[in-house]
């Protein structure tokens, strides 16, 4: 009986296999006149390249005639990276930190110097880290200091599985530093001490904000600005309101075209124009609509309502992205310090 | 006298199954697994005793194994019951309830873990009533071990299920007839030919758990040290391109558990023979 019962998980099991096997076996061809782009992305992109996709498809056939399909991938911005370091053929990349497409480059898959490829640091668009509270905001949170107040109650992912929250993560350490002139210990004390108001740690940024907002669990969500906005509108402004530091970090989400896979699949061209559409007036558009701070001067006027200017430090502050990565969020870091102690 | 041909057993094809099952094997685990074993060569051997030592290793390994066995073992019971009512008794709806037993299977983890989480948290259902006895379930252990035992049930049920029914009750009513109790049928009659199966459904069960990352990240709140899962920790290696770091955690996790299931199918082996 019970070996008749694995004989049929066996059978099923390799029914199973041969049927993925055979899926995979029939993939496209494609024809002369149209052509194929991956991108690889993170998490909160979704929408925004959704959008971008359509307009970018329109400019390119109108343009060379050509038609382009682009095709989406989204995750977390380190998972994303691992997928494109162990064979994802994407032909451009738009994660959530400059560190993940280093470690593309460091895999030869991506030429040296791909930040100053594109515009303003290969940054099409940026963002920032704000606080979401509870409508009213009940506790009266105003600025970083009131996150480590009495038993006020943080939400924010861990930094070290999300790409997202090391930015939430910097962000508190920078206000630190420049609230006590410049000293480390002082920074990292205060950060210290925001991190045990964290009474969840999710792995990811989209995780963090149901905690947030569907558990209602915590008083206040760090979160990026466009995250915040896309859940004021999404949930009703009844139910949360943002609130903005006095200053907080640049979050620039750079972009990359993946040069050993276009050069191979002959996609370099399209890939390109790809990404500089996006610094067009259009992209810059579409960007500012989803949520995502434009860096063309023009449409900064015109959105200056929905982002509110606050003083911004970039991630130059703390010696690019390999040293804060190494200093903070590598294995034994300051990071892994606020949890076991004396070490 | 016995043959060749009785040894192979009635159907044909040893050679082409057996082909098959060696290639299969390969491809699907001994490859993937040495793979493995590659990829944490990178490290000298102090810097695996470093990883394997390393407090925060440690503390995954702790939450990992324990609420894994707490699950398994609660899962023993409450499968070992559930077989129970299935196989000795009919109602209305049971194979409904019969099929509704495989769902964790089916159902992606990520899904489980989300549904539990907002039903156990302060402001879900039954979390909401708990939280005044003082029971915190979400981001706690006890939240990793539910996550846990919702995921296990299936194995123990499944493997019980067979056994009992062919378990016949003429045993259980000849145990009457000779004058034992209800309880002590159980225990001396029942229970002993349910232990093998019990066994291989807790030893499955907890396997599982150990494993398992989708559906408990969302309820186990993931602190350092207190509720952060093995698994989790080989997630934030990889997420910060340590490939070796995460396979050495691997590679210690599938060890433990390797020697954990052996120590079980020892035991599982010799309580066949003494339940014969």
């Amino acid at each position: 009986m019970k070996r008749g019962f694995k004989r049929g998980i066996v059978v099923s099991l390799v029914l199973a296999m041969s049927m993925v096997t055979a899926a995979c076996g029939s993939s496209s061809g494609k024809s002369d006149n149209s052509v194929e782009l991956l991108n690889v992305s993170y998490d909160p992109t979704r929408e925004l390249y959704e959008s971008y996709n359509k307009a970018f498809s329109a400019y390119w056939e109108k343009e060379k005639g050509q038609k382009v399909t682009i095709k989406q991938s989204h995750g977390g911005s380190g998972k994303q990276g691992r997928a494109v370091i162990d064979g994802l053929k994407a032909d451009v990349v738009t994660l959530a930190l400059g560190y993940d497409i280093d470690a593309i480059q460091k895999k030869g898959l991506i030429n040296k110097g791909w930040q100053s490829k594109f515009e303003k640091n290969s940054s099409p668009y940026t963002s920032t880290i704000v606080f979401l509270v509870r409508k009213g905001n009940p506790k009266g949170i105003k600025d970083w200091n009131d996150l480590i107040k009495g038993d006020i109650k943080v939400i924010t992912p861990n930094p070290k599985t999300s790409g997202g929250a090391r930015w939430n993560y910097l962000a508190a350490w920078g206000y630190a530093l420049h609230h006590n002139n410049n000293d480390q210990n002082k920074a990292k004390e205060f950060v210290q001490q925001l991190y045990q108001h964290v009474p969840v740690l999710d792995t990811g940024a989209r995780g963090a904000t149901t905690t947030f907002v569907e558990r209602e669990i915590g008083d206040v969500l760090i979160a990026w600005e466009n995250e915040a906005l896309l859940s004021v509108k999404q949930l009703g402004p009844d139910k949360l309101d943002i609130v903005y530091p006095s200053e907080s970090i640049l979050a620039e989400p750079p972009v990359a075209v993946v040069d050993k896979n276009v050069d191979k699949k002959g996609t370099r061209e399209v890939a390109e124009a790809y990404l500089k559409y996006l610094y067009s007036e259009e992209g810059q558009k579409i960007a500012a609509e989803n949520f995502y701070r434009p860096t063309l001067e023009s449409l900064k006027e015109k959105y200056k309502d929905t982002f509110k200017d606050i003083k911004l430090f970039t991630i130059d502050e703390f010696g690019g992205w390999a040293k804060a990565q190494a200093e903070h969020f590598s294995d034994g870091g300051v990071f892994d310090q606020i949890y076991v102690p004396g070490k | 006298m016995k043959t060749i041909a009785t040894k192979r057993g009635v159907l044909p094809g040893f050679g082409l199954t057996m082909g098959y099952s060696v290639l299969y094997l390969s491809l699907v685990v001994l490859i993937p697994l040495s793979a493995l074993l590659l990829n944490s060569t990178g490290l000298t051997w102090g810097k695996f005793w470093d990883i394997a030592t390393d407090a925060r290793v440690l503390a995954s390994f702790k939450v990992s194994f324990l609420t894994a066995a707490a699950a398994g073992l609660i899962d023993a019971v409450l499968g070992l019951l559930l077989a129970w009512v299935l196989v000795r008794y009919d109602f209305p709806g049971k194979s409904i309830f019969d099929a509704m037993i495989d769902l964790p299977f089916a159902l992606p983890t990520a899904v489980a873990g989300v549904s539990l989480t907002a039903i156990y948290s302060d402001k879900g259902w039954i979390g909401s009533l708990l939280e005044p006895l003082g029971i915190q379930v979400a981001y706690t252990p006890i939240g990793i071990t539910l996550a846990l035992m919702f995921i296990g049930i299936p194995f123990v049920v499944r493997t019980v299920q067979p056994v009992l029914e062919e378990l016949e009750s003429e045993v259980e009513e000849a145990a009457a007839t000779l004058g034992s109790g209800r309880v002590r049928t159980f225990l001396v009659v029942v229970l002993p030919q349910l232990y093998p199966a019990l066994l291989t459904g807790f030893a499955l069960a907890f396997s599982r758990g150990i494993g398992e990352y989708g559906s408990v990240v969302f309820i186990s709140g993931n602190m350092p040290m207190k509720t952060e899962i093995a698994p989790l920790l080989i997630m934030s290696k990889l997420e910060q391109f340590d490939y070796a770091g995460a396979t050495a955690v691997a590679l210690l996790l599938l060890m433990i558990s390797f020697l954990l299931m052996l120590i079980i199918n020892t035991l599982q082996h010799r309580l066949r023979k003494t339940a014969r």
